[in-house]
């Protein structure tokens, strides 16, 4: 087909092709079918896949990129498709994932008029999207495209959402596919410092003697695993890793401290009690791995290295920011320091490891962490592992040991129950020929396990293990901890026979009841060649450990289940009470 | 809030596309910063707009919006300035109750602070003044003694003195 024949639909799958889009995940409707006829005609090489609900549409292109590190596209439908992308957009926008998402949209002469199927989805996505488009002239479509591809994926990457009015798909687009993009506003410096900023870190790394590096996802996007390593071995800093930052710096590492924060290690967190300087390379210093921000780090100098400036100060007032991409901040930092001397600090940190090792029960049932534990050891860490949100995610997070960046897929920002699933199997297109491992509890699974037929279709051989405890665990531990064990709606009784679920999808279902069966049970799961559903039963009660409790600084983690009679936090009414006697 | 958060100029030169305009005002609205006055109106050139807003709030919030202003992928420039650095000017339409027995004293005052009557009736007068908020703000206090029927102003507008850019 020539070009100059092409309506805007095919324009636009033309372009979503020429940028370089591999595979697109969707459900069609009336206002996409436009979209979807020109997928039809003319789409070449870019791979489809049909989803059965737009949130795990938007979830699959997540865990593609977050195993790719490139994007996909999202095509999805008018008004309510539209609006069940949000979840998942949000998802990536908090976690900085580079995504295309194409939504259909009514007539331009309906819009604004409530016609069928209409949903205001520019206006609704605005605070979660990097950029986005309503696609007003099919002649913008190449234009546009090529704009989206640039501004997901540069800088700090993002979704970025076009709305293509269903007569602009059908109009006459006369325009090349070769669009030159207008941005004037739009400058992604890879270098944002000086050689002054440089200098002053390099000066403040020389005088430390306590420092500890906090690697985040801004250090993997930019694969700066090397670079860093060369830092930490350089200087001998030891290196905590945020969720998202997990694998950029070796979990076996002498060096590694592993996570930090609410349920890091106890070792990460003393580290940043006891520090004089924190470096964060890519980490934008969220409230999960601060405790309380102005307690974070207090007595250290703070450096803070991060491509977008607007993280600076947000929550933790850095001594010094470099706005910078982190690969690149570190190649040019590298020249400019000395080999460090941090042998008592390391000495110290060594004994807390040994102090507070990461542990759980053995004993009285199945227990999560020790899934996880076993999974770790029959894959060497080497698969790509992706989780739910919840209790089994931090136990993954502890438990689960990378070795490389790109391997641990979870929801971090967003913290988005339901994307498990969806995202190893959007992450298993991305890395067909590796295990990929989801661990999902039986809350977040049951919100998008409808993507198991889209599994089982493309005999996709994602493996999904089921943490079962027939509760919402992690909510359950808050009301344990701090509501006075008032279970409030986190009971899932009336859970469906997930075996039989997994048959009814042709896949394959397996219980697992003891603890005897885990070797068999979880190499029978990996050795299968399709989709498995492993059915854990797990104990009912059981907490994730080391925490900080919510609005308590890093000196203040948990090590152990508080007992009674130890002045256990004792709920709300209590710790009101508490606060007014400290007052008085 | 505190009554004694200060009053921040923002001037934001942006591409004029759809949505810029609601993209700036969620990064007031989603920090709790209320926006005083807002004025839009094309750059020099047509492709461009020039945003003036203040608004009240602490420091560190306003560092926070011009971080986030800048980084919206339409946004050229967000630049906070002092009073001190800038022309600032609000144009005010003042319509004023007054019979011809008060009519004296009205235009006495509109002519102390240099306004124009651009509109006089039997029963009315509508005064335009031109001039920085505050004097603005002290020919109305004075006009309050009259029966003000309606009140319009544009909200500052500003302009780097000398080499400076806005």
């Amino acid at each position: 087909m020539s070009e100059h024949q092409m309506n805007g639909a095919e324009a636009l799958i033309l372009s979503l092709e020429k940028i370089g889009i591999e595979v697109a995940f969707g459900i069609p409707g009336g206002s996409a079918i436009p979209l979807y006829d020109a997928m039809y005609k003319v789409r070449k090489k870019m791979k489809f896949v049909l989803v059965r609900h737009e949130q795990g549409a938007a979830h699959m292109a997540d865990g593609y990129a977050r195993a790719t590190g490139k994007p996909a596209a999202v095509l999805v439908t008018s008004g309510p498709g539209a609006a069940n992308t949000v979840t998942g957009i949000m998802t990536a926008y908090m976690d900085s994932i580079p995504m295309i998402v194409v939504t259909g949209q009514s007539v331009r002469g309906m819009l604004g008029k409530d016609a069928f199927q209409e949903a205001d989805i520019f206006n609704l996505t605005l605070p979660i999207v990097k950029h986005s488009y309503l696609l007003k002239n099919a002649n913008d479509i190449p234009r546009v495209l090529k704009e989206a591809y640039h501004i997901a994926t540069t800088g700090r990457p993002g979704p970025v959402l076009i709305d293509v009015p269903k007569d602009v798909g059908t109009d006459l687009c006369t325009a090349g596919l070769d669009a030159e993009m207008k941005l004037p506003g739009y400058h992604p410096e890879p270098k944002g410092y000086t050689p002054g900023t440089l200098q002053a870190i390099a000066d403040a790394l020389a005088k430390s003697r306590r420092p500890v590096i906090v690697a985040g996802h801004g250090a993997v996007l930019s694969h700066a695993e090397d670079e860093l390593r060369t830092l930490a071995e350089t200087m001998q800093i030891p290196v905590t890793s945020t969720l998202l930052g997990k694998g950029v710096f070796p979990d076996s590492h002498a060096l590694s401290l592993e996570g930090l924060g609410m349920h890091g290690t106890a070792y990460a967190n003393r580290a940043l009690v006891e520090c004089d300087l924190m470096i964060s390379v890519g980490a934008r210093l969220d409230d999960r791995i601060l405790g309380v921000p102005a307690m974070f780090c207090r007595d250290a100098v703070k450096i803070h290295i991060d491509i977008d400036a607007a993280e600076f100060g947000k929550l933790v007032k850095p001594d010094i920011r470099c706005r910078g991409d982190a690969k690149t901040v570190l190649q040019d930092l590298l020249p400019l320091l000395e080999p460090g001397d941090t042998a008592e600090w390391r000495k110290a940190l060594a004994g807390y490891k040994k102090k507070w090792p990461l542990g759980y029960a053995k004993k009285g049932g199945l227990h999560p962490p020790q899934i996880i534990d076993a999974l770790n050891k029959l894959t060497g860490g080497k698969a790509v592992m992706t989780t739910d949100v919840g209790q089994h995610q931090m136990w993954a997070w502890q438990f689960y040991k990378c070795d490389k960046p790109w391997q641990f897929i979870s929801s971090g920002g967003a913290g988005t129950m339901g994307f498990g699933l969806p995202s190893a199997i959007g992450a298993q297109f991305g890395r067909p020929d590796e295990t990929v491992v989801a661990i999902v509890g039986d809350g977040g699974f049951q919100m998008t396990m409808s993507e198991l037929a889209t599994a089982a279709i493309h005999k996709l051989p994602v493996k999904v293990f089921l943490m079962n405890n027939h509760y919402l665990g992690m909510v359950r531990q808050w009301q344990d901890m701090f509501y006075d064990e008032r279970y409030s709606g986190v009971d899932l009784e009336g859970n469906p026979d997930f075996v039989q679920l997994a048959k009814a999808y042709g896949i394959l279902g397996l219980n697992l009841k003891r603890a005897a069966d885990i070797p068999k049970v979880l190499k029978k799961a990996l050795e299968h060649r399709g989709p498995v559903l492993v059915n854990v039963e797990v104990v009912k009660h059981e907490e994730v450990y080391p925490m900080v409790p919510p609005g308590k600084p890093l000196e203040d983690t948990v090590m152990e289940h508080p007992k009674k009679k130890k002045g256990r936090p004792a709920g709300r009414r209590a710790t009101t009470a508490a606060t007014k006697a400290n007052r008085e | 809030m505190n009554k004694a958060l200060p009053t921040h100029n923002l001037s934001i030169y942006v591409a004029n596309r759809p949505g810029a305009l609601v993209r700036i005002a969620q990064a007031f609205s989603r920090r709790g910063f209320n926006i005083e006055s807002l004025v839009v109106s094309p750059g020099a050139t047509g492709d461009f707009s020039r945003m003036t807003i203040t608004a009240k709030g602490d420091e560190a919030g306003l560092e926070q919006i011009i971080m986030q202003c800048s980084k919206l992928v339409d946004v050229l420039a967000c630049r906070e300035h002092s009073d001190e650095e800038v022309v600032a000017r609000e144009l005010g339409l003042v319509k004023v109750a007054v019979d011809a027995a008060q009519r004296g004293e009205v235009l006495q005052i509109a002519d102390h602070f240099r306004a124009k009557t651009v509109d006089l009736t039997e029963t009315s007068i509508v005064l335009e003044v031109t001039g920085g908020s505050e004097k603005l703000d002290a020919m109305v206090e004075l006009l309050r003694k009259f029966k003000i029927v309606e009140l319009v102003r544009t909200g500052k507008v500003i302009m780097a003195r000398g080499e400076g850019e806005t």
